[in-house]
């Protein structure tokens, strides 16, 4: 099923969590809502479950206006962070409660019920209760109820944040597992990046209840739309230079040696920050315009390469650096910029030239 | 070796309050099996001479309808009961669960109400009973307790403690307010259900200050209060009053015995939250 959402808006008082926010997301992908916390990503989800009224805009499930339907009638699975499950119930009795809800008869609920545990490999647990259960179990459970009534759209608030390391590599790969086995249309909210990036076919990316970017993973780290797109996703984090652009020639603050970057077009002089990701340094023999010259402060073994930090007119960076080249802490380095993961930035606005 | 000591102590002690607290039971049941001359001796004995000599039983049951009496007992146990269980748990709901105008408000002055004491809604609860025209009726017994504040609120925090999101889930899956109330929120709130229905069952067995304030005739007595009434009736045997005392605790003293535990823990449970 494919949602859109058009100018979708919330407020809590003065507050406003989700601001004019427009996304259209295709049938049968599996899209994170990524974000900083606080940021409005559990809000959105909330709003398309139905649990939170909408101050203004509107939600579309295909051709559907659901903006204002109750939550039973948008066909809609729903699975919390803390799984919700029935205490009382077993997991065979958790999986069924929505079809009994639906007066589903008994023989057929318990088919089905079953064919969810099995989807989802819990079908050896179905008497057991949930406190019986790990968390990567109940959080299997908690899909499977939240599946078993065919919903059009299944909504995924944090589901890994209560797992433990290796559980959480186990289960993302389970939720891209179960997502392209049935096809639906998935929704997840996460703040870890990597989370998002690893198993989603699109990521939206936002703050203060406000998207910056919509795309695919590949491109929201390739092609940020901004400073804080780009800040936000990549390990270690991008490195910013803060300095003033003027007739393509960076000047980088603390007096550091200007460099020439003609790729970037923007007249006038402006304050900017030159963010440049670790891997995007290349090393140059000598000294040109477009070099950054740098003095080495340290430099990690990483085997095949070495993370160095640098300094460049006062502002420490790092850069990833073939290990062929032997720097050692207070050598001049001379740093070329590769084509891919440097962009400019307004320094205030935040917005790439 | 100073800890040995300490808890020595601390268990004689302990026992020592125990003993104090079960004598007079033990007593009253030792009594009621004792003859009349047994009952008289100096000094008095501990043990009766026959552990199975229930006479004392049998003339009790006979001098009063203690028969009506463990009837009306019952009736009016189990329909008090019953109603304020009910009306428990769906006010329980309501203000833990519902968001209505002046909710906290509401509950805040039912609270408040807690500190009017029982003796002093006498008055006006006896008048309402007469002006309803059922003084001197079981509806008497039962219309004024129907409702209860106290274990509203203790299952209104037990309530609160139930995570949100089971409400949302199954609010997703299109179970009603109702259904919700009734298939997730009482089977998990189940201990505390029990301690409210046991300490609801005691006060209402126990009572008697309104049973005798509202009741004339014989036949619409309760237990305390017919045995109030058999006390100052047969006089001095004190064999068959105490004979009469022991029918009159034992279903309660049953019922503690087998849910004493649920009892501590829902009553601890209600009141940390959570």
């Amino acid at each position: 099923m494919r949602v859109k959402m058009e100018n979708l808006t919330k407020q809590f008082g003065t507050l406003t969590a989700v601001d004019h926010f427009n996304v259209e997301m295709e049938d049968g992908e599996l899209i994170a809502l990524l974000g900083p916390s606080g940021c409005g990503k559990s809000t959105i989800l909330n709003m398309l479950a139905g649990i939170l009224p909408v101050t203004d805009g509107k939600i579309w499930f295909d051709r559907d206006d659901v903006t204002k339907m109750p939550p039973e009638e948008r066909g809609i699975g729903l699975v919390f962070q803390n799984y919700a499950l029935y205490p009382h119930m077993s997991v065979l009795n958790n999986i069924c409660f929505p079809l009994e809800i639906q007066k589903v008869p008994k023989e057929e609920r318990i088919r089905r019920a079953k064919e969810m545990a099995e989807l989802v490999h819990v079908e050896t647990m179905l008497d057991r209760k949930p406190r019986q259960l790990s968390g990567g179990q109940q959080q299997r459970v908690a899909i499977a109820r939240a599946l078993v009534k065919n919903p059009r759209l299944l909504l995924l608030d944090e589901p890994l944040s209560n797992l433990d390391a290796r559980l959480r590599l186990e289960m993302r790969e389970e939720i891209r597992r179960i997502q392209q086995k049935t096809h639906v249309t998935t929704i997840f909210v996460t703040h870890d990046q990597e989370e998002a990036m690893s198993i989603s076919d699109h990521i939206v990316l936002m703050k203060a209840g406000v998207k910056q970017q919509y795309d695919v993973p590949q491109a929201l780290y390739n092609e940020p739309a901004n400073q804080f797109v780009a800040d936000f996703l990549g390990n270690p984090p991008i490195n910013n230079l803060p300095g003033t652009f003027k007739d393509g020639v960076f000047y980088g603050d603390g007096g550091a040696k200007p460099v020439s970057i003609p790729r970037f077009q923007k007249d006038g002089e402006t304050r900017v920050h030159l963010a440049v990701r670790a891997e995007s340094f290349s090393v140059e023999p000598q000294e040109s315009a477009e070099t950054l010259v740098c003095t080495v402060k340290s430099v990690y073994q990483m085997g095949k390469e070495e993370m160095a930090i640098l300094t460049f007119g006062g502002t420490d960076f790092r850069a990833y650096i073939a290990s062929d080249y032997g720097f050692k802490a207070g050598d001049t380095a001379y740093l070329g910029l590769k084509k891919r993961g440097v962009f400019l930035f307004d320094e205030n606005t935040g917005v790439r030239y | 070796m100073k800890r040995v000591v300490l808890r020595t102590l601390l268990y004689l002690l302990l026992i020592l309050g125990a003993l104090i607290m079960v004598f007079p039971f033990y007593w009253m049941i030792a009594s009621s099996f004792k003859t009349a001359a047994e009952m008289n001796l100096f000094p008095p004995r501990m043990a009766p001479s026959n552990w199975f000599n229930f006479d004392n039983y049998v003339t009790a049951w006979h001098t009063a309808p203690f028969g009506t009496y463990f009837l009306n007992s019952i009736v009016v146990c189990f329909c008090s009961v019953g109603v304020v269980m009910f009306t428990t748990i769906l006010a329980a709901f309501a203000f833990s669960r519902l968001k209505f105008p002046g909710r906290d408000l509401l509950f805040t002055l039912l609270l408040s109400m807690m500190m009017i004491p029982f003796e002093l809604l006498v008055i006006t609860n006896y008048q309402t009973m007469v002006k309803l025209g059922i003084y001197d009726t079981l509806y008497a017994l039962v219309l004024p307790f129907t409702s209860s504040i106290f274990y509203t609120y203790i299952l209104r925090n037990f309530f609160m403690s139930i995570p949100d999101s089971l409400y949302y889930s199954a609010q997703v899956d299109g179970s009603s307010n109702w259904k919700y109330l009734w298939k997730v929120m009482v089977p998990i709130a189940r201990p505390s259900l029990v301690t409210i229905l046991l300490l609801n069952a005691m006060a209402s067995w126990n009572s008697f200050m309104w049973p005798k304030l509202v009741i004339v005739h014989d036949e619409f007595r309760t237990l305390p209060y017919g045995l109030f009434t058999f006390t100052t009736e047969s006089g001095s045997n004190n064999e068959i009053i105490m004979a009469a005392a022991t029918m009159v605790v034992l279903p309660m003293l049953i019922l503690f015995l087998f849910a004493r535990k649920q009892i501590v823990r829902g009553v601890a449970r209600g009141g940390i939250k959570g």
